[in-house]
């Protein structure tokens, strides 16, 4: 077990080398001189070069991530030229936010995918297999930033009942939190319900007729106990862990319901600072997102090995 | 999206029926996926027969007839600078198709053949390409889609590159995972033995196992990608105006959303029902693939 | 089961924490305004954007302000006066004016932010005052700019961020000053969350005190014209700046809200890549027949009603028609298909191809599909190439392009939209034409020196003699502001400038 681990975790390294390697070059490639972009409207050349010469822009490519790197290393992820704060800092405000909302957001998907799940599996190829199928397909057919945009239009502007964008910390107000996240996390997690229900129902079919569960109801009980008490427990292992791996998806969901509701997490943060040319908070950010997108791989792959001593090799 | 639920799909021909007749016969009795494969053919030939059935020139503008609602003259209203709704929905679907299909085909011809590879070859070769791979996951879709398409400059082609190659890896991985468990089978190891080219061994031993599960992720990729390039006009990469997609008339129309409803009910209801399309069909192939018998 | 207690459990504990942690607000007035965008840095010296300078006009008094009509009026300094043969300003300071940390606002304050704007690395500011060539200190409360030449739009300079005044102790602090901007006017800053929010409270002690009625200002930046609109229908903002001209009417019709409309500074223009690297090299570039042909083919009047409903200023001047220094010899010209297409047989193309470059904004490319379909009856052949803005400055920068719709955000004085896209002598960043004529240069650099408005305008007009014939730009309209408000706020008075004073406005 030790030396599965300690092989998975030795992976990480030249994966997250790839990530960085990777995030530079398509920042660092962009057209434009960031330096242009990022001298304002009067592009005064005194201006120009001063940025060219503090940032290093003026060096080649390798010089410059070898700079980053070893920057990063040291645990100092640059600043964001834009607004002149360091990333480190802009991480640590932006995470919480886009995590609540992703969190939230998959309460969404298993509120709705889990059961829609269990119903398309139960009466697996009927009409009302067919029926939960599209009403959880549903968020995925639809793209997120019209959804959010008709929602807004409909329960903040017509109704009133929910505020239109914007965010307001936990610390600051419950209520308000849960009101300005309700939403986004709607929006966002409908996209992930589909997934929910496609691994919920693959999964409660597997198990539905299993022996476990053939016995369970030879043994006579009640249909309603076997399918929530015997098959759903065994079906959710599966579900939750993929439900980790779901992780890149709702971040990349995430970048377009922050831009319309207008929720300062890490998407808005990224889409932004592509658009400003403001590199060092993309290649900052992504670095981040990919460890986590990482970690929890490695713990989503424990975590499967665990419950299935035969995928140990 | 992994490929747990794919483990070898039986290939010994049990009952006497090819695989093929008996996918088919399994997917002709799920009404859901038919209806979907309905949908979908009727937009591909929607398509192609654009010329022919748009009533005008999605790019003939009227200077007089902007947002107007549908009436006799404009069947689906007019938009923003006075082009014909309906007519750029006809046409739109040709860029909306595209962006699933030449994505999803970019993302099959460059990552299916490195999974093979990588795959068969195994070593430090498969370690290496891999890392790639988990490297190019690890960073989310739709901003390495972003980054792509803000790289290489916003226009339809370009978005269709940059979604094209960011759902790439997907594809890796799952032919490299069927490569994997079937490479080790008894009848791959014997055709090895016996003095079986590589080249034959993966055409006519490998290749035919892994296009099910192949065709199922396309379909399902082609539905994002449909999405992917939506979300890429929502943030002005994509295809550029005057051209018609369904994502830029989505784009436009949000921002009259209680000015000019119709600019956006039918690019949006042209959207979700193909892409549900698609969704269903690719759902209903899988179950029709699946090992585990008819029900 | 234990689940559902379990349930049962988190949904008392959920109920608990809403009814107790909603704070009821204290009576505070709080004024909610929605930008169209996030700014950059709140140092003055450093920043660069717009939308920044909004946030100014709240937080950072300056040497002097504009009126409505564009004249000079007395901020931080209560007089002026111009010496030594128009190269030295005397400014005498207001008495008894603290910043926002309780230091004191004397010249020796002035002084420093001033060679601050001139001489620190990185600065945004020097180019607009470079003609100054030291500070000196008279005496407590009166300042002497030593300019190297005259330079009459000086002072519209200092109405801006170059005349804004730092607090000496908060600049010289440790770390950035941008994270803890301290300066003179009404509001001091509290906190920033980037991309969320900035909040500034009421500074007691502002020489101004009593136009000051709200306690608490809150920016908020959302990009979306129709989410910002949405907050404010909602009563989730109070305030917002950049309206969409296709939302007026919706604002029109709600009672709840009103309008407020100025023409602004600034003005939208094709600039036509005349000698600028081998796309020059087209019969755009090459023949001033062909670029007058694209200009009669375009119906300003009828581009504004369709993609700004009639509420954008047409224009084909650097400034407004109703801005002093607009040559009035030289109106709009109507729209003249058939003369366009005589210049053009006589030019020889009948039939030009040509590249227009955009950025990706949703209004500039509805005016470019409209100017393409305008341009095409008179026989143009015009393909958009919608870039990303980035990308935009880079290429229009290296001569990548034939046509390119681009905007600039306005300047107080006319030479600010003026000098630095037509002088020979103008950063390549910005003059993208590459347009270079020494008589027009003399003309411009005349009116820089000039003693008063009749004669500057009459050098203004020489200059669009030849600009409006040579065509390195066809400007084509003036973006109005438009903000939309709740209408229980009084006391909002627009400027040409966009910006948002909050000195006179209250909300009942």
């Amino acid at each position: 077990m030790t030396a599965f681990l300690l092989r998975r975790i030795a992976l990480i390294v030249p994966t997250l080398f790839f990530v960085s390697v990777l995030i530079f070059g398509l920042q660092q490639l962009l057209p434009g001189d960031p330096a242009l972009a990022l001298a304002g409207e009067n592009q005064d050349p005194a201006v120009i070069a001063y940025l060219h010469q503090k940032y290093h822009l003026d060096r080649p490519l390798p010089v410059r991530y070898a700079l980053w790197i070893e920057g990063v290393l040291q645990g100092d992820l640059g600043e964001s030229i834009r607004i002149k704060r360091p990333v480190f800092d802009l991480i640590c405000e932006k995470l919480p936010v886009t995590g609540e909302l992703a969190l939230l957001a998959l309460v969404v998907a298993l509120v709705i995918g889990v059961p829609a799940g269990i119903i398309a599996a139960v009466r697996h190829n009927t009409a009302v297999d067919y029926g939960a199928s599209m009403v959880a397909l549903w968020g995925l057919s639809i793209p997120n930033f019209w959804l959010g945009i008709l929602l807004i239009l409909l329960f903040s502007v017509e109704l009133g009942l929910l505020p239109a964008s914007g965010f307001v910390g936990p610390g600051d107000s419950l209520k308000q939190n849960l009101l300005t996240l309700a939403m986004p996390a709607f929006v966002l997690g409908n996209a992930i319900a589909a997934v929910m229900m496609r691994h919920t129902r693959s999964a409660m079919l597997q198990v539905l007729s299993s022996d476990y569960v053939r016995t369970a109801r030879a043994k006579g009980l009640g249909e309603l106990r076997v399918i929530l008490h015997h098959a759903l427990r065994n079906a959710l292992v599966p579900v939750v862990t993929l439900g980790a791996l779901e992780f890149g998806q709702l971040l990349s969901g995430a970048v377009l319901t922050e831009q319309v509701f207008t929720i300062p997490g890490f998407g808005k943060l990224i889409v932004d600072a592509v658009f400003n040319r403001d590199y060092a908070v993309v290649q900052g950010v992504v670095l981040c997102t990919a460890m986590a997108y990482i970690a929890l791989n490695l713990f989503a792959d424990i975590a499967y090995v665990l419950i299935n001593p035969r995928l140990r090799t | 999206m992994t490929a747990g639920t794919f483990d070898a799909v039986a290939i010994g021909e049990e009952r006497g029926e090819r695989p093929w007749h008996r996918t088919m016969r399994r997917l002709a009795k799920r009404r859901a996926a038919l209806v979907g494969l309905t949908v979908v053919a009727f937009f591909i030939a929607l398509s192609i027969l654009a010329p022919i059935v748009s009533p005008y020139d999605p790019l003939a503008t009227n200077w007089a007839m902007v947002r107007k609602p549908p009436s006799m003259l404009h069947l689906f209203g007019t938009d923003e600078i006075g082009h014909d709704i309906l007519a750029r929905i006809i046409w739109g679907s040709r860029a909306s198709l595209m962006a699933g299909i030449v994505s999803v085909s970019l993302a099959l011809a460059i990552g299916v053949p490195i999974g093979l590879l990588t795959g068969y070859l195994g070593g430090i070769v498969d370690a290496t390409v891999m890392r790639l791979i988990d490297a190019m996951l690890a960073i989310p879709f739709l901003i390495l889609a972003i980054a792509l398409a803000a790289f290489l400059g916003p226009n339809l082609t370009n978005a269709m590159i940059a979604i094209g190659v960011s759902q790439m890896p997907v594809f890796v991985r799952l032919t490299r995972g069927q490569v994997l468990s079937v490479k080790h089978e008894e009848y791959v190891e014997a055709a090895y033995a016996v003095g079986n080219s590589a080249r034959r061994i993966v055409l006519r031993h490998i290749l035919p196992n892994i296009i099910p599960p192949l065709l199922v992720q396309a379909t399902l990729a082609t539905a994002a990608a449909i999405i992917a390039e939506a979300s890429l006009s929502f943030l002005g990469l994509g295809q550029q105006p005057p051209d018609p997609s369904w994502g830029s008339m989505l784009n436009s129309a949000k921002n009259f959303m209680s000015q000019a409803p119709w600019m956006a009910i039918w690019p949006g209801l042209a959207i979700s029902s193909l892409v549900m399309s698609l969704n269903l069909f690719g759902d209903g192939l899988r179950d029709a693939l699946d090992p585990r018998g008819d029900s | 089961m234990t689940m559902p207690r379990f349930l049962a459990a988190a949904l008392l504990l959920l109920a608990a924490a809403f009814a107790a942690v909603d704070a009821t607000p204290a009576a505070a007035r709080v004024l909610r305004i929605g930008l169209a965008d996030d700014p950059d840095m709140l140092d003055p010296t450093l920043a660069r954007t717009y939308t920044g300078r909004i946030v100014f006009a709240a937080m950072c008094d300056k040497l002097v302000d504009i009126t409505p009509e564009l004249d000079i009026a007395p901020q931080l300094a209560t007089e002026w006066q111009w010496v030594d043969g128009n190269k030295g300003l005397v400014l005498k300071l207001r008495q008894g004016v603290k910043f926002q940390d309780g230091e004191p606002l004397d010249a020796a304050a002035v002084k420093f932010s001033i060679e601050r704007h001139l001489n620190m690395p990185g600065s945004n500011r020097k180019a607009e005052i470079s003609a100054v060539t030291a500070v000196e200190i008279v005496d407590d409360h009166t300042v002497k700019l030593v300019l190297k030449a005259p330079f009459a739009p000086l002072l519209a300079a200092l109405s801006d961020r170059a005349g804004m005044i730092v607090s000496p102790k908060a600049a010289q602090a440790p770390g950035d000053f941008a994270n803890h901007p301290v300066c003179a006017g009404p509001y001091k800053f509290v906190e920033r969350v980037a991309q969320d929010r900035i909040v500034l409270d009421r500074f007691a002690d502002y020489w101004n005190k009593d136009l000051v009625k709200f306690d608490r200002i809150v920016f908020t930046p959302i990009p979306d014209s129709t989410v910002r609109l949405a907050n404010l229908q909602s009563g989730g903002l109070d305030m917002i700046e950049r309206l969409a001209a296709t939302d007026v009417e919706t604002v029109r019709k709600d009672s709840r809200l009103k309008l407020s409309t100025i023409t602004g500074l600034g003005y939208q223009s094709l600039s036509i890549n005349l000698n600028n690297g081998a796309r020059a090299k087209n019969p755009f570039g090459q023949d001033p027949r062909v670029r007058e042909a694209l200009e009669l083919s375009i119906d300003r009047t009828a581009l504004n009603e369709v993609v700004f409903n009639g509420l954008f200023q047409p224009g084909n001047q650097w400034v407004g028609p109703s801005n002093p220094f607009y040559v009035k010899s030289r109106p709009i010209p109507a729209r003249n298909v058939a003369k366009a297409k005589q210049l053009l047989a006589a030019a020889g193309a009948a039939t030009p191809q040509v590249t227009l470059m955009t950025t990706t904004v949703p209004e500039t490319l509805r005016a470019a599909q409209v100017i393409q379909a305008m341009a095409a009856e008179a026989g143009f052949d015009i393909k958009i190439q919608a870039t990303e803005s980035n990308a935009a400055i880079q290429a229009s920068v290296d001569g990548q392009f034939e046509l390119y719709l681009n905007y600039w955000s306005g300047r107080t004085d006319p030479d600010g939209n003026l000098y630095n896209f037509v002088s020979c002598k103008a950063p390549p960043a910005l003059n993208v034409a590459r347009y270079c004529n020494p008589t027009v240069d003399e003309e411009l650099d005349a009116a820089r020196t000039a003693e008063d408005a009749t004669s500057r305008l009459a050098h203004y007009a020489k200059v669009a003699d030849h600009i409006l014939t040579d065509r390195p730009l066809i400007y084509l309209w003036h973006p109005t502001w438009l903000f939309a408000m709740s209408a229980k706020i009084t006391g909002f008075e627009p400027y040409p400038d966009g910006l948002i004073r909050p000195q006179g406005m209250t909300m009942q």
